[in-house]
């Protein structure tokens, strides 16, 4: 989180140096391109952290549990287990009426977090594997994860919004005269670094996303102590997925496995790797056989792995 | 010289300060937790007359297995204290156990929505309170090995902290089901 705001602070002090000659005598007073990037960014979080979820879960077109469906009720008393097991507070719970399997979770803190989970998944899976998900993602909450992916895009978006007017920045003459007079050894790197703000902002935050992916797996193994269970849940996912239509860029990595891909089973590299929102789904199944104990099955996820 | 003493005795009182209110923060959420399992198996108890009463009818020939869950719910109600509760609770779920596996006999049974449901509300419930046990057992182990690690335990031992006690698993319910296959002739 602190590596966001120092690198939103640093893309923000570059431009006020490029453009604005802050920080030298002749200079504006204020960093002005900083301050308001950072007043946007304020309000826009202030945005994301009062009504984040009530957006996310309409635009995704979440619905509240009927209690009359046999199936509505079992996820209900699931999700009751699951938040006894980790000794938080029930979420609110939704399910969205489509067939791609998926599950998320969204809020800012333990009170007004949600859970939402697809009919897709509550057919496919069975209550142990349910479960498994489930638990899953009461560790984002418990881990406090949800919050922090909503800042992220936040950030994300404001970075890009920085660059952008640096983009523009960079055709007007008046800063080509400015530009004249610095030394081009500081300011092409800092121009570079510009252009390539949201590229990296987006590798952060998609690395910090994969590492809570692997944590929260973890500790739904730990919530459950059964991550076959969850191990079970993934590969059915896997070989039953489709692309989630609703779901964006914005919110894939608020979900269990990547949303945007028609097959979530990746491939490995480690190019395609850096951009992902969530680390590849083999690793994931062997990780947890790992911590299962199961031989047979960890050794055929290496296999599918390797191959 | 003076202002070393006065940065230890500062430290120290941190460090006092901290420990004793990590140990009561964690006494408060062990209680929290045990009330929690209470109030799950209260719901057990509410639900068990519903499923004999509804069973009954079909169960004809196992008045026995169901005049004993009446009984060890009735013995678990009564229970007082951590360990007391948790002998009569393993004793109901063996019980319970047993109606849920002759259930498998009546196919009438398994048909019938009422049954189905409070089946659901049966399992949840067991559910909640196995769940609720793990994590009760697991603010235990902590607070106890809070108390009880240098340099932390003269701290417990001055401040009259005591560990707690564990809800624990019947050893019957442990144990592996065995399955006798050998044919006898």
């Amino acid at each position: 989180m602190i590596v966001f705001i120092l690198f939103f602070l640093l893309v923000g002090a570059v431009i006020d140096y490029v453009y604005f000659d802050a920080f030298t005598s002749a200079g504006p007073v204020l960093p002005i391109a900083t301050i308001v990037s950072l007043g946007f960014a304020a309000f826009a979080t202030l945005i994301a952290y009062y009504g984040g979820s009530d957006i996310i879960l309409s635009s995704l077109g979440a619905e509240k549990l009927n209690l009359q469906i046999p199936e509505h009720r079992e996820l209900h008393n699931v999700v009751t287990e699951m938040a006894l097991a980790s000794g938080s507070t029930m979420p609110r719970v939704y399910v969205i009426f489509d067939p791609a399997p998926n599950a998320l979770a969204t809020g800012t803190n333990e009170k007004n977090a949600a859970i939402c989970v697809t009919t897709g998944l509550l057919t496919l899976l069975d209550r142990e594997e349910t479960q498994g998900v489930v638990a899953h993602e009461i560790s984002h909450i418990r881990n406090e994860d949800i919050l922090l992916m909503t800042l992220v895009s936040i950030l994300l978006g404001g970075i890009a919004i920085l660059a952008d007017w640096g983009h523009r920045g960079f055709y007007s003459s008046r800063t080509g005269r400015r530009l004249s007079n610095k030394n081009p050894l500081i300011f092409i790197p800092l121009l570079i670094l510009i252009a390539l703000s949201p590229l990296v902002a987006r590798l952060l935050a998609m690395a910090v996303s994969r590492q809570r992916e692997y944590l929260a797996d973890a500790t739904a193994a730990q919530y459950t102590r059964n991550p076959a269970g969850v191990a079970q849940a993934l590969e059915k996912i896997r070989d039953a997925a489709m692309p989630f239509h609703k779901a964006t860029r914005g919110t894939a990595h608020l979900f269990f496995v990547n949303p945007l891909r028609r097959s979530v089973n990746e491939s490995d590299s480690k190019l395609a790797d850096l951009l992902a929102s969530h680390p590849p789904i083999a690793r994931r199944i062997r990780l947890l056989y790992q911590m299962a104990g199961i031989a047979q099955r960890f050794m055929e996820a290496s296999q599918a792995l390797a191959r | 010289m003076i202002f070393v003493i006065w940065g230890i005795i500062f430290a120290l009182g941190i460090w006092i300060i901290s420990t004793y209110n990590g140990l009561t923060s964690l006494r408060w959420r062990i209680q929290n937790a045990w009330r929690q399992i209470d109030v799950q198996l209260k719901r057990r108890y509410d639900l068990i007359p519903n499923l004999i009463e509804t069973v009954k009818g079909y169960m004809q020939y196992e008045q026995d297995t169901l005049q004993k869950v009446i009984e060890a719910r009735s013995q678990a109600m009564t229970s007082k204290g951590v360990k007391e509760a948790a002998e009569a609770e393993n004793a109901l779920n063996q019980s319970l156990g047993k109606i849920f596996a002759l259930m498998e006999n009546y196919p009438e049974l398994r048909a019938n929505k009422n049954v189905l449901d409070l089946q659901e509300e049966l399992t949840t419930t067991e559910n909640q309170i196995a769940f609720s046990r793990q994590y009760y057992n697991d603010l235990v182990t902590q607070y106890n090995t809070k108390q009880q690690v240098f340099p932390a335990n003269m701290l417990a031992g001055f401040f009259g902290f005591k560990p707690s006690e564990f809800f624990e698993v019947a050893e019957a319910e442990k144990a592996l089901p065995r399955v006798n296959l050998s044919l006898s002739r």
